[in-house]
């Protein structure tokens, strides 16, 4: 079980309908069964419904008292508005993953790793451009390992809804494309990492 | 059991199932909306009652008439809704029935916005409703508190015969977190014998929060002073966090309280001295602890999301040993526990 | 003088219903909540139903309704008692719950509370006292008021303008889909008192055969708050009340007139 110390505040943004939602807790989900303590909270309300849409989680090592912070490890950007949102907000030092399909803005902080990703892509190609998020998730843990990939693919089998479940296969696939991605473009950012 | 990654609505929803919850009534309102969902499939299923009321009213007196019967019922809301509870929050108290009430907090006043809040600390606290009484309101900090509070709940309302109140803000609401579900128990179809079953073969009973003679209605505020008097000696909780050696002393509770702890460990990890009490009941709340605590430290900061409502309990409790200073954000915004640290330095150059 | 009586001769042709406790009520002379009471105590007693009902009490003049009657009983909050009966009776189906309401209670403030009831079919029984006044309150206007009827808060008589038209509740429950017995009589004379008792025990067999919503609206007096005497109460029912709420049977929906024929068949 966990036994690296670990504690990553991470936010998923986007627009409702991109599966900011289920990323997220497929995340949480994956990180619980691999023994760590997380919480995932959505933002809730109107703006659900076609327009931002974000959840936040946190994986830790130890018992979580903050659910949120206000400035993440790591930001899993999908779009537009939510990079103008977050790119400032993610702590010095910290990683943004952008889906570069819709987001063409350069973050000017040197202080940031990023990780650029053709998700929408790449999810197309794979078969649906609802697996974008999937995508995102397996280059950021390439790059943020705090869990291996076959840990997701595992809460997927345990945790995926059964009516969704002929879309796992896809989701999968997903995670490893996004994953390669990042190994074939951004070596550099893989070199301290034990995958 | 397993843990499961639970929303803490759902895990109150399904924790007072598995308490042998008989009958749900209640009303939609964000941000407590999915605890009345997850009821209406699975009450159902079990073969047991769901009712979406009318109104707010309307679910508060249905519990009230299934509170009369000895089953276990609840209803739940948000603030606005936990608004229009008042009176039969009020009447339930009155007439010595147990009853439990879940409020998911949201922003206000008035129709506020759905955000996470600690406003109604005061509305639960003082009374929730009118009249000379005090519901044992419980304070979750997360989902596994909100389970287990849930089936606590039950079990205080039962054994002191008095409404018990689960009051958490939205985020505690909306948030998941690994949880484990209480076993499933039975439904306890035993009646109690003040229950209002019918008069079979015994005299009548009678259920009334009604007594027009002044010693009478004294006679019965007395006795429920006296039950809040053993309440308050035997069911007060916290949780304390590195209080042992602390020099300043952080006083927040539910959501406010976690990121208070947050803070705590930012601070410890700056050289500063700081401990952390959570009170897990609101009323009967920690004056005594907070008191010793009080002569210990060098300072207090309560932290809640509302404009000081809890500050004022942690003054009458302190009583001027030490001094006590307030941290609080509002409209449904979350501190964050830098902001916290910030206040604990603050008062830290403040009070040397 | 002594008046020889055999005693072996006398019959009982008269006495306090089982269903009564031996409590004085605080009724005002000539108030026909005491009739009312009395109609839903034989009716109590002539169905056995006494060991299995739950009464709901108003608040109201009939605040203390369920220390009259040898019944399980409780007080609502005001309005509330349709709200509160849905409760016990969703827990305990097989039981016999009953309200008793005035027009403030039901038609003002309950007013939701009832609807509902009627709407979801809420297979509990409501006796409706319509006496066209607050009586407990001291006289006030109610929502049945009539058109230029004077009380303590309508000093100059109830005008539209300012207050609206009285409220028709059994015309109005009885348009509600959930609604199963929804009838008015009256408390005015020997006559309608006894078509009055009839209509409780139709609606009280309507619950039990699990019908639906019944409500039996009683038109009533308030003697002391119209400033009448008994004599004139009752006859002040008949010219000013009954032209504006008639005596029928707003609703009997299908099943209810075989419970009227045959009695109950099956008790839930």
């Amino acid at each position: 079980m966990a036994s690296d110390q670990i504690h990553k505040a991470i936010v998923f943004a986007g627009f409702g309908g991109q599966g900011i939602m289920f990323i997220g807790q497929l995340l949480a989900y994956a990180a619980m069964d691999h023994g760590y303590h997380v919480t995932w909270i959505p933002s809730y309300g109107p703006e659900m419904r076609g327009g931002t849409a974000n959840c936040f989680v946190v994986v830790s090592s130890d018992p979580i008292g903050a659910p949120v912070a206000a400035y993440p490890d790591v930001a899993l950007i999908f779009n537009r508005p939510s990079f103008d949102k977050f790119e400032p907000l993610v702590r010095d030092g910290g990683l943004l993953v952008v889906n570069s399909s819709l987001v063409e803005q350069q973050t000017a902080r040197e202080a940031l790793d990023v990780v650029r990703v053709p998700a929408t892509k790449i999810a197309s190609a794979v078969g649906s451009e609802r697996l974008t998020n999937a995508v995102l998730l397996g280059a950021m843990l390439t790059v943020e390992p705090i869990l291996p990939i076959t840990a997701i693919n595992a809460a997927l089998q345990a945790h995926m809804p059964a009516h969704r479940r002929d879309a796992l296969a896809a989701n999968i696939d997903a995670l490893e494309r996004g994953s390669q991605h990042v190994r074939k473009q951004n070596p550099e950012l893989l070199n301290s990492l034990s995958i | 059991m397993t843990k499961q990654l639970l929303k803490g609505n759902v895990a109150i929803a399904e924790a007072a199932v598995r308490a042998g919850l008989e009958a749900y009534f209640g009303y939609p309102i964000t941000p407590q909306t999915e605890l009345l969902e997850h009821l209406s499939a699975r009450m159902p299923e079990l073969g047991r009652v769901f009712l979406q009321a009318e109104s707010e009213v309307a679910a508060i007196n249905m519990l009230y008439g299934a509170l009369s019967t000895g089953a276990r019922a609840m209803t739940s809301s948000s603030s606005p809704g936990f608004s229009l509870m008042q009176e039969g929050l009020s009447y339930i108290a009155a007439s010595d029935i147990p009853g439990v009430v879940v409020d998911v907090m949201r922003g206000g006043p008035g129709l506020g916005n759905i955000l996470p809040s600690q406003g109604d600390y005061f509305q639960v606290t003082r009374s929730a409703g009118h009249g000379d009484y005090r519901p044992i309101v419980l304070a979750p900090a997360s989902v596994q508190e909100a389970i287990d509070f849930t089936v606590l709940a039950f079990d205080l309302a039962e054994q002191y015969r008095h409404l018990v109140i689960i009051a958490l803000d939205g985020l505690i609401g909306q948030m998941m977190e690994p949880a484990e579900l209480p076993p499933m128990r039975d439904i306890n179809t035993h009646r109690p014998d003040w229950a209002l079953t019918g008069a079979e073969g015994r005299p009548k009973r009678m259920i009334s929060s009604l007594y027009l003679q002044a010693e009478a209605q004294e006679a019965v505020n007395r006795r429920t002073q006296a039950r809040l008097k053993i309440i308050s000696e035997n069911e007060t909780r916290w949780i304390e966090y590195m209080t042992d050696d602390a020099d300043y002393l952080l006083v927040g509770y539910g959501s406010a309280g976690r990121i208070a702890y947050s803070a705590v460990q930012s601070a410890r990890r700056d050289g500063l001295k700081v401990g952390l009490l959570r009170p897990q009941t609101l009323w009967p709340f920690p004056s005594e602890r907070l008191h010793e605590l009080a002569g210990q430290v060098r300072g207090c900061l309560v932290v809640e999301m509302n404009a000081g409502q809890m500050l004022d309990d942690v003054r009458l409790a302190v009583n001027g040993r030490v001094a006590v200073d307030f941290f609080g954000r509002m409209g449904g915004i979350v501190p964050m526990p830098d902001e916290i640290l910030g206040a604990i330095q603050q008062m830290q150059h403040e009070r040397i | 003088m002594t008046a020889d009586i055999k005693c072996d001769d006398m019959t009982i042709t008269y006495q306090r219903p089982d269903a009564f406790t031996d409590a004085h009520t605080h009724y005002c002379p000539g108030c026909t909540h005491g009739v009312a009471h009395r109609l839903l105590a034989e009716a109590l007693d002539e169905l056995n139903l006494r060991e299995k009902t739950i009464l709901v009490a108003p608040v109201g003049c009939a605040v203390f309704i369920a220390d009259y009657f040898e019944l399980d009983g409780c007080i609502a909050a005001h309005g509330r008692a349709p709200a509160m009966a849905t409760g016990i009776k969703r827990v305990q189906p097989d039981k016999v719950v009953v309200t008793y309401q005035g027009d403030g209670d039901l038609a003002s403030i309950g007013a939701a509370e009832v609807m509902h009831a009627a709407v979801r079919g809420e297979n509990i029984t409501i006796v409706f006292i319509n006496n066209a006044i607050y009586g407990m309150t001291g006289g006030q206007m109610a929502p049945t008021s009539i058109i230029g009827q004077k009380t303590t808060s309508s000093p100059q008589g109830r005008s539209v303008v300012q207050s609206g038209h009285p409220i028709q509740m059994s015309e109005l429950l009885a348009g509600l889909a959930g609604s199963a017995y929804v009838v008015r009589r009256s408390l005015h004379d020997a006559a309608n008192i006894r078509k009055a008792k009839k209509a409780i025990l139709t609606a009280l067999k309507v619950q039990q055969a699990g019908l639906g919503f019944s409500l039996v609206e009683l038109l009533s007096t308030c003697p002391t708050n119209w400033g009448l005497s008994p004599m004139d109460s009752l006859a002040w029912v008949k010219t000013h009340m009954l032209p504006i709420y008639p005596v029928g049977d707003f609703k009997v929906a299908d099943g209810v007139k075989e419970v009227m024929r045959d009695g109950v068949r099956s008790n839930s």
